[in-house]
């Protein structure tokens, strides 16, 4: 083999579905054996076990690696096999077809680029072949070839072998699934799987399941399509001397060069790429789809890991809190509303819940059910899911890679589903919230205007913000007791200083505070109501984070001082301070401002 | 993009996955060409800096010249080296080469043993001080949580069915019923306290893809790999006891792909100089679940 040719060769990803017992296992047994790609004696190792074990031998056992596997004779999950042709190198998932195993054939076919579902010509099409099928077709694999296995049982009929494909295509039909093919085959008996079965099936002539397999095509054109790069990271090596800020990901659709305008979702921040980095290459002017790469930037920009990264040119994905997606749930525990979840997407993570169940499907017959309340596990449905804040991503008809999304719950990925349509806000859970909050409040007898005057302030929510160590604990609490000490009605709230030294474990304290946030909305709302000026910290906020707080204790307006770099985009702030200000001038710019903010009267 | 180019990006996608969300990670390096592979591979992740501490277990019964080449490596890159070690089975000559144990016992002392422990920070780590040259007591006794091995599919069967991202319990337990699912590049990242999870960069490479890419990255591996005028070579490497050489007059890298990619290794499996792989019925499955990498 010549060195063009390694450059050159192919790589595939193909899983093996269907319904239990159908004959997977014997299918790839046999498509390794018969390209030759079994290590030296595995074939023969196999054999013997089987005599020392006095069962027959089957092609199955080869991958039946594990022992408890053999024990049980079923595929409990998806085993990985090579094998090559002289096209390609072939990576084939075997997906176990018995329900209880869902999540592990969800986990070959996700990996897949095509799929063989194999069906018994003796039992026919069974729920799990259905399943499989509608499975397939939503994660995302867009060639299925159909087997029809166990031809010899069934005297190599070609009458069963075209109702199976009848009943079969019009199944795939209502999915708008097309299969590349239907292949008789007798994974036993090798018939039709490298070699042609002239002897057994005369009356057909299409391809074997080796051709199938070289025939299936390799997706291209990803690079041609609208650029997005989930942000991974943000690299600064500092300490090893390297003062390159790296945005780093990998490309999941498109094209991204040297001088492109680049976007960044949901925070909105702009930019130019300035260089395309790497490590031991030579130097690059664009990064396509597929790769892992890293660019800096002209301008220097905080942008925090799990944003979307875009170009300015090309169309743009939706940024939202609110979004209908087709699921399907792999949890023991159901899905259910008024519970917090995690959700992932691109390279983003965020709190979510469960808004609305609209249809549960049974995707073994299609038929769907409107009134459940909740997902149950090997439900596939399509519901409304919320997020605490806005994410970027592309609906799936439009780029399916960004319109993916898994969720978490109690640390395990328990359901998947695609993005059909991006809702907007009003109705959302906080929305509805607030509103029940205000429509449940009854006003006493002092008006706002009457405590404004004994207080000599008006009631204000004054958050401190910087980042750790930047000095706003200090100055928070030197303020309050400067505002006190003149006359007015103060509280510095400390506890959000627990959420800084909680955990260092970033995701942990990203849920931790999300609820912090949402407590301290409601919390300073009575407070400034009561005419008090409520002063907190918060660390490492963004726009999102500050609307939200304003949302919350509206009608009265937030005041906001930061300390050091301002990382916000639009939101006003208040009072600039540096990092780990002066203190006395600090706390006399903030009380200055305040007096020229109409907030403190005297 | 040639199968080379997306094995590389799927693998550094999964390191910096690894890198963001887990604060106490480490890298196992066994010295061999597949962790050494993995090593490079986050240099290239992370633009030619190694973040990560690199974890070895030291055997005390490995070819002396890994050690040589370890030390050497880890100055010239500036790595964050951390070495493990059974010390009390070694100080005791509770070994299969001082004849107390069988092979499978003695890797479960000295690797997987040992392993555990320098992971869950229990027992002593060795840290490189890169301004000494020396190798000194680990003041950071934290357990790893994350660990990334570089395992791969092919390597035998228990090894098919791993995850890039596989959840070990408390006693290091591997699940292989019940793992997590795996879907569009996203993983398991959440953890239960108590719990760590392995990550494994390498699992779609086969032993061919990797020489191809050593070959193309020009990566230093350590010379046992290569015939030095005696007609033998090391295909794998371990313990000096345990591993034997297979005959091979391969040179360099380039013959080495060579013989992998068509010639007289084509066909026979990897591991087959590693004699502890026989003795198990099942392929490495019972040290698998006992935390064996």
């Amino acid at each position: 083999m010549s060195t063009n040719s390694i450059l050159d060769r192919q790589h595939m990803d193909i899983v093996i579905v269907g319904h239990v017992d159908h004959g997977k296992s014997t299918v790839i047994g046999r498509l390794m054996a018969d390209t030759d790609s079994l290590p030296e004696g595995k074939l023969e190792q196999v054999k013997a076990m089987c005599a020392a074990n006095s069962r027959p031998f089957e092609y199955a056992f080869l991958l039946d690696a594990l022992k408890n596997e053999q024990a049980q004779g079923i595929t409990i999950d998806t085993a990985r096999c090579f094998f090559k042709t002289e096209k390609r190198h072939y990576i084939i998932n075997d997906a176990p077809g018995h329900i209880e195993f869902l999540k592990n054939m969800v986990t070959g076919a996700a990996r897949a680029e095509a799929a063989l579902l194999v069906i018994d010509a003796g039992e026919g099409v069974q729920e799990n072949s259905k399943r499989h099928g509608y499975m397939v077709s939503m994660l995302g694999v867009k060639q299925l070839c159909v087997l029809v296995n166990k031809m010899d049982l069934v005297d190599y009929s070609e009458a069963k072998f075209e109702a199976i494909k009848t009943e079969y295509t019009d199944f795939l039909e209502q999915l708008g699934v097309h299969p590349t093919a239907f292949i008789p085959v007798s994974a036993r008996e090798g018939v039709n799987i490298a070699a042609s079965p002239k002897a057994e099936m005369p009356w057909y002539d299409g391809m074997t399941v080796l051709e199938q397999v070289d025939g299936f095509e390799k997706s291209r054109g990803d690079s041609d399509k609208t650029f997005r790069l989930p942000v991974q990271d943000i690299y600064k090596f500092t300490a090893s001397d390297d003062d390159r800020r790296i945005v780093a990901g990998t490309v999941t659709t498109g094209t991204v060069r040297v001088g492109d305008g680049v976007r960044f979702l949901p925070s909105g921040k702009e930019s130019v790429v300035k260089s395309v980095e790497g490590f031991s290459m030579p130097v690059q002017t664009e990064a396509e789809a597929g790769h892992a790469t890293g660019v800096t930037l002209t301008t220097q920009i905080y942008i925090k890991p799990g944003e979307l990264m875009v170009r300015l040119d090309q169309p743009q994905p939706k940024v939202s809190r609110r979004f209908r997606v087709n699921m399907f749930w792999m949890g023991r525990p159901p899905m259910v509303m008024g519970k917090q979840y995690k959700l992932k997407v691109g390279a983003a993570s965020v709190s979510a819940e469960l808004a609305e169940v609209i249809q549960v499907l049974d995707a073994s017959e299609l038929s769907s059910v409107s009134n459940k309340k909740q997902v149950d596990r090997h439900d596939v449905a399509e519901c409304i899911i919320e997020t605490t804040r806005p994410i970027a991503f592309d609906l799936r008809n439009e780029l399916e890679m960004t319109g993916r999304v898994v969720i978490v719950d109690d640390f395990e990925i328990a359901g998947a589903g695609v993005i059909l349509e991006a809702l907007d806000d009003t109705g959302s859970v906080m929305a509805e919230h607030i509103q029940q909050r205000e429509f449940a409040w009854e006003r006493g007898l002092v008006t706002n205007e009457e405590r404004s005057e004994r207080y000599g302030n008006v009631g204000k929510l004054i958050i401190l913000h910087g980042e750790y160590g930047c000095g706003k604990r200090r100055t928070a609490k030197q303020l309050e007791r400067a505002l006190f000490d003149m006359g007015h009605k103060t509280y510095y709230f400390g506890i959000s200083n627990y959420f800084e030294e909680l955990d260092h474990d970033a995701r942990t304290r990203d849920r931790a505070r999300e609820n912090h946030l949402e407590k301290l909305g409601d919390l300073a709302r009575v407070i400034t109501d009561a005419g008090s000026l409520l002063i907190t910290t918060v660390t490492d906020a963004d726009d999102f984070d500050l609307e939200r707080l304003k949302m919350m204790t509206a009608p009265i307006e937030i005041f906001v001082v930061n300390l050091g770099e301002n990382q916000f985009d639009n939101f006003p702030i208040d009072v600039a301070l540096p990092y780990r200000p002066e203190m006395d001038n600090a706390i006399k710019t903030i009380v200055d401002t305040m007096k020229a903010k109409g907030i403190l009267l005297k | 993009m040639n199968q080379l180019d997306q094995l590389e990006s799927k693998s550094i996608h999964i390191l910096r996955e690894a890198y963001r969300e887990f604060s106490n990670l480490c890298m196992l390096w066994s010295i061999g060409k597949d962790s050494t592979v993995m090593l490079w591979l986050a240099r290239k992740a992370f633009f030619g800096h190694c973040p990560l501490p690199l974890v070895h277990v030291d055997t005390s019964f490995k070819i002396p010249k890994m050690i040589t080449y370890r030390d050497d490596l880890a100055r010239k890159w500036n790595l964050n080296m951390v070495v493990g070690q059974n010390k009390e089975a070694i100080a005791n000559k509770q070994t299969f080469p001082d004849g107390a144990l069988t092979r499978l016992q003695c890797c479960k002392a000295l690797k997987s043993e040992a392993l555990k422990h320098t992971l869950s920070g229990e027992w002593e780590r060795m840290r490189l001080n890169h301004t000494t040259g020396e190798y000194e007591v680990d003041a950071n006794k934290e357990p790893y949580t994350g660990v990334i091995v570089g395992v791969r599919s092919d390597e035998e069967g228990s090894r098919s069915k791993e995850r890039y991202f596989s959840p070990r319990d408390r006693q290091n337990d591997w699940d292989v019923d019940d793992q997590p699912p795996e879907l569009w590049s996203q993983y398991k990242t959440d953890f239960s306290p108590g719990t760590h999870v392995r990550i494994h960069p390498l699992l779609d490479w086969t032993e061919l893809n990797l020489w191809e890419y050593i070959q193309r990255e020009n990566i230093p591996l350590v010379d046992l790999y290569f015939d030095r005028g005696e007609g033998t070579r090391y295909r794998s490497l371990g313990c000096g006891p345990c591993t034997s050489c297979v005959e091979s007059t391969s040179k360099n890298v380039d013959d080495v792909v060579e013989e992998i990619r068509s010639g007289k290794f084509a066909n026979i499996a990897e591991r087959s100089g590693r004699a502890q792989d026989k003795d198990d019925g099942g392929g490495l499955e019972t040290l698998r679940r006992d935390g064996y990498m």
